[in-house]
């Protein structure tokens, strides 16, 4: 019962739902600033959802099965991460050796799911945008894991979240030496690419493939994905916070740092134009990665 | 009225349909998104597949080659899907009305819930449209 609370509505579903829709709000409203805009209403993400709701669904002929799956398995692992990462944020104690891992694993399934979705829709254009978001994939994980590495050195390799939060509470965040600077900026473009947001939004390019992996798609699904979007918002700079920036846990310094983390989001996405997906490897494979290659060095070497 | 309806009015992706325009009405409907008008205001927003759209904004005499596209771009979008008639063309195909090239109307293809005339209609009348197809869909 307590399990299903916690999935459902506290750190899991509802709440991170809710937050991350009102991110996205903050994500459009800026946006709308910067270009001189007035920007839509607080209620507008909810709106959309309620909306797609409403609209009819229409499955491609094939892999219908696959088509109408992808989503929903995309969302519920995505929110069972947030949930094992909301639960050791509140009882560190009760965090399970290893749940770092299991988090890992879970946010890179929402990518999959694109994945499977839009090559099971049959459409071309889908499946460009499905092999774009396969080599993104492919491209962030690699500097995305090695600037975890980093933390897990600064925490004598505790592979527990709780284990990082309280090492972090009693010797200062991982973010005030240099490794734990540099792996933060690596961590931070990652997310980027993680999040699909523009620098890195090749697999849904919307003036060049359309809506990419996501074209085919219409109503409950598509709100689905939209959802699953929305928590992903949530949850991946919450990671963040929790691998390097945890030394004041307060809910006043933890909205500040999210919604620090969410403006430089905004801003990267304002101020660069879209890569294309070779520009994107090459710059995750090269620059990004040998960054975080030199934060694992300066990590053993405990600076 | 349902809170369907009321979400639908409150969020509404537009897709673009150019029926062989000459690109005015297009530039008009530019505008519309510009800082200026800045209907996403309102929650209009420009999609780029029909699958998400919610109005079918079409521009331009539908010719021969753009009438069947035109008819399966309707059959390919969910309902409810509104269809907006926009500039003089779409509207009643003014001058192009005998035109060997012109088989018919946008509203004998696919059925218009608004017409906004003009040519090209300015910035102001497009919202005004937008305005009456709200109306319209509220009841």
């Amino acid at each position: 019962m307590r399990l299903l609370f916690n999935y459902l509505i506290f750190p899991g579903f509802l709440f991170s739902a809710c937050i991350g829709l009102m991110a996205g709000w903050i994500d459009r409203k800026v946006t709308a600033r910067i270009q001189w805009r007035v920007g839509p209403p607080w209620y507008q993400n909810f709106v959309d959802i309620i909306k797609l709701l409403g609209k009819e669904t229409i499955v491609p002929e094939t892999a219908k099965l696959t088509f109408l799956f992808a989503p929903f398995l995309g969302l519920l692992s995505l929110v069972l991460a947030t949930t094992i990462l909301g639960k050791a944020f509140i009882l560190p104690s009760e965090s399970f050796l290893g749940d770092l891992i299991v988090i890992l694993y879970l946010l890179i399934i929402p990518a999959i799911a694109i994945i499977v979705g839009a090559f099971s829709s049959r459409n071309p254009l889908a499946s460009i945008g499905a092999s774009r978001e396969m080599k993104l994939v492919l491209a962030y994980e690699l500097p995305f894991i090695l600037s975890i590495i980093v933390v897990l050195i600064k925490c004598q390799g505790a592979i527990q979240i709780g284990s990082i939060l309280n090492h972090q509470i009693n010797f200062g965040p991982n973010l005030a030496s240099v490794s734990g600077m540099v792996a933060f900026i690596v961590a931070i473009l990652c997310m980027q690419a993680k999040l699909g947001l523009v620098p890195f939004d090749a697999s849904e390019a919307e003036q060049e493939i359309m809506a990419g992996a996501l074209i085919e798609y219409s109503g409950l699904p598509l709100a689905i994905f939209r959802l699953s979007k929305a928590v992903l918002l949530y949850t991946t700079p919450l990671l963040l916070i929790t691998l390097f920036w945890a030394k004041d846990l307060s809910p006043f310094s933890l909205v500040g740092k999210y919604i620090t983390l969410l403006v430089i989001i905004i801003l990267i996405k304002n101020t660069n134009p879209r890569l294309r997906i070779d520009q994107a490897v090459k710059f995750f494979w090269g620059p990004v990665t040998f960054l975080a290659l030199a934060a694992v060095v300066l990590a053993v070497f405990g600076l | 009225m349902n809170l369907k309806l009321k979400a639908l009015t409150k969020s509404l992706w537009v897709f673009h349909a150019a029926c062989s325009p000459c690109n005015n009405c297009d530039i008009e409907i530019l505008d519309v998104l510009t800082p200026r008008y800045d209907v996403e205001r309102f929650g209009i927003v420009l999609v780029g597949s029909i699958r998400h759209a919610d109005v079918l904004l079409v521009t331009g005499v539908p010719n021969y080659k753009t009438k069947e596209r035109l008819k399966k771009i309707y059959s390919q979008a969910p309902q409810p899907c509104l269809v907006v008639a926009v500039g003089g063309c779409a509207c009643g195909r003014v001058m192009f009305k005998d035109s060997y090239n012109s088989p018919c109307a946008v509203d004998e293809i696919v059925p218009v819930s608004a017409y906004i005339p003009g040519c090209p209609p300015k910035p102001e009348a497009i919202i005004a449209g937008v305005v009456k197809l709200i109306k319209k869909v509220r009841g």
